[in-house]
């Protein structure tokens, strides 16, 4: 059942150490602000899962919150490299972490397999490619029908799933809008779930009969943190701030300018800095 | 001296490669460049899909990342990423996919994993994403990269997702029923696998490039098909409107 609370209490209750969790977002909805807030309570051995891993993983394993990482495609979009991973992947610092590397298909297969209740996915995939070399999980099943061979992944249950959406209802219906990921689908494979939202309203808006929205029962704790994607954005609030990506790819590059750039902008401060990040935005909206 | 750059001749003749009633699964970068231009110039009616579930998108800006929201905005219908990988790709709905690369073979197997051994790279990439599936579940695949001696490799340090895997029937014999890499777009030249041995064959040079460049940029013996074409030069109209295009998102990603 649904309670809406403080991102910090939130947090606090859902995740513990060593849990598993996936902050998911496809570009869009990216839960930024729950994830510093993970890294101001200094959570440590997370096991974290996520088809694109960007800029809230860079510093969550920057900051050494991270024991495994579960992924897909771990880059800064259309910028380049993920300066924390590549240097714990490569150095090991701040520590070394684990990698169980799959492509897109398995990946959101295995969320779809975790909130439909299944213990593994199947699908198409992995033909002739070095990732089964490297990733033990991926086996091969044969169909008793046809006898096609198969990929097989485990279903991804993640013990939370953190996402950001547009809005919630007072009881705790959330509504996403725009491009989805698998947002619903990791929420309904997890054991608890995180969902940080624009604004908490009366009632939902007119919407299509068919719009995504998570019952309250599905959902945990809702947070209400204006901007919380930022510098991902929310459809129909705030657009992606493409220069922030660029400019992360200066700040992280070194050790001592991300340490600086995590103390100054997330250490010492709290949710509220994002709802200055997107003022602009939503003041132009009104 | 020519009035374009190799960068633009090779999006500009990747553009020309795809079809108005062609449905081309997209990446981020230079095929995006080049599919949204040939949506511009002679193909207004191809079908644009990304990988975050847009589907007939037509941006009037190139997206930095996969996901932006002029791509949902301007699609007739945007689906979940699940969806999108089981029903559309995995389905079998899409003709074309086009791809890039860190490194490519000559049978135009692609690395986006890492340079190095896997458990001690030199380079962590950012890896596959929808590439092993894409790469076996389109009908054909479109690969642009600039050629050079560091991307174009004898030996990949890690497959990630297979064109003609070790060349002749072995694509086949894995139980692959799509094409695979049927053209290789490069800033020097078009290559198109050879029908008997797969390898990557030039079919056609660029103008004003010489075989010597080419294969001072390849880490493998290049091959050329009996008869090799010179590709037409950019068109004033290709270059103005991939132009267009390019100031339009560059101004719009400063403005951001």
């Amino acid at each position: 059942m649904a309670r809406i609370t403080s991102l910090a209490e939130a947090i606090k209750s859902a995740i513990h150490d060593g849990d598993t969790i996936a902050l998911e977002g496809f570009t869009h909805l990216i839960p930024h602000a729950a994830g510093h807030e993970i890294i101001r309570q200094g959570r440590k051995r997370l096991t974290l899962i996520r088809m694109t891993p960007d800029l809230v993983y860079d510093q969550l394993i920057g900051m050494g919150c991270v024991a495994k990482l579960i992924f897909s495609w771990g880059g800064n979009p259309g910028v380049g490299s993920l300066h924390r991973l590549r240097d714990a992947v490569e150095n090991g610092w701040p520590h070394k972490i684990d990698l169980e590397e799959h492509s897109h298909a398995a990946m959101a297969n295995a969320y779809e397999a975790g909130a439909a209740g299944l213990p593994c996915a199947i699908f198409r995939g992995y033909i002739g490619g070095d990732l089964p070399k490297v990733n033990s999980k991926i086996k091969r099943v044969t169909c008793p029908f046809t006898g096609e061979e198969l990929a097989a992944v485990p279903a991804h249950r993640p013990d939370v799933a953190v996402i950001h959406a547009q809005r919630a209802d007072k009881a705790g219906n959330v509504m996403i809008e725009g491009v989805l990921g698998v947002q619903k689908e990791a929420v309904l494979a997890s054991k608890r779930s995180v969902v940080t939202v624009e604004e908490i309203v009366d009632e939902l808006p007119a919407r299509s009969l068919n719009a995504v929205v998570l019952p309250h029962w599905t959902v945990n704790h809702i947070a209400e943190v204006p901007g919380g994607a930022f510098p991902s954005y929310a459809q129909g609030y705030y657009p992606r701030t493409n220069g922030f990506y660029k400019e992360w790819d200066a700040v992280s590059r070194e050790r001592d300018s991300f340490l600086a750039w995590m103390k100054e902008n997330v250490l010492t401060k709290g949710p509220e800095v994002f709802a200055q990040h997107v003022r602009k935005f939503r003041t132009a909206a009104e | 001296m020519a009035n374009y750059t190799p960068n633009e001749m090779m999006t500009i003749a990747a553009a020309r490669a795809l079809k108005d009633d062609d449905v081309c699964f997209v990446g981020i970068g230079m095929p995006s460049a080049a599919a949204n231009l040939a949506r511009l110039t002679h193909a207004p009616n191809i079908t644009l899909i990304y990988e975050s579930g847009t589907l007939a998108t037509k941006p009037n800006i190139l997206p930095l990342s996969i996901g932006d929201g002029e791509l949902c905005e301007t699609a007739i219908t945007t689906v979940s990423v699940p969806e999108m990988f089981r029903y559309w790709l995995q389905g079998g709905r899409i003709k074309v996919g086009f791809l890039g690369g860190a490194q490519i073979d000559k049978f135009a197997n692609l690395n986006t994993t890492v340079v190095g051994p896997y458990d001690k790279p030199k380079v962590r990439l950012p890896g596959g994403g929808g590439a092993p599936e894409i790469a076996t579940s389109c009908g054909e695949i479109f690969i642009i990269m600039a050629q050079g001696k560091r991307s174009f490799v004898d030996k990949l340090d890690f497959v990630t997702s297979i064109g003609h895997v070790s060349g002749g029937d072995s694509r086949s014999k894995l139980g692959v029923k799509t094409k695979g890499p049927t053209r290789l777009i490069t800033d020097l030249a078009i290559l198109e696998p050879d029908s008997t041995t797969k390898e990557m064959t030039v079919v056609s040079i660029h103008p004003g490039v010489t075989r010597e460049q080419i294969q001072d940029n390849t880490g493998w013996k290049v091959a050329y098909a009996t008869r090799v074409a010179e590709t037409p030069p950019p068109t004033k109209r290709e270059l103005e409107v991939l132009r267009d295009l390019q100031a339009r998102t560059k101004r719009a990603q400063e403005a951001a």
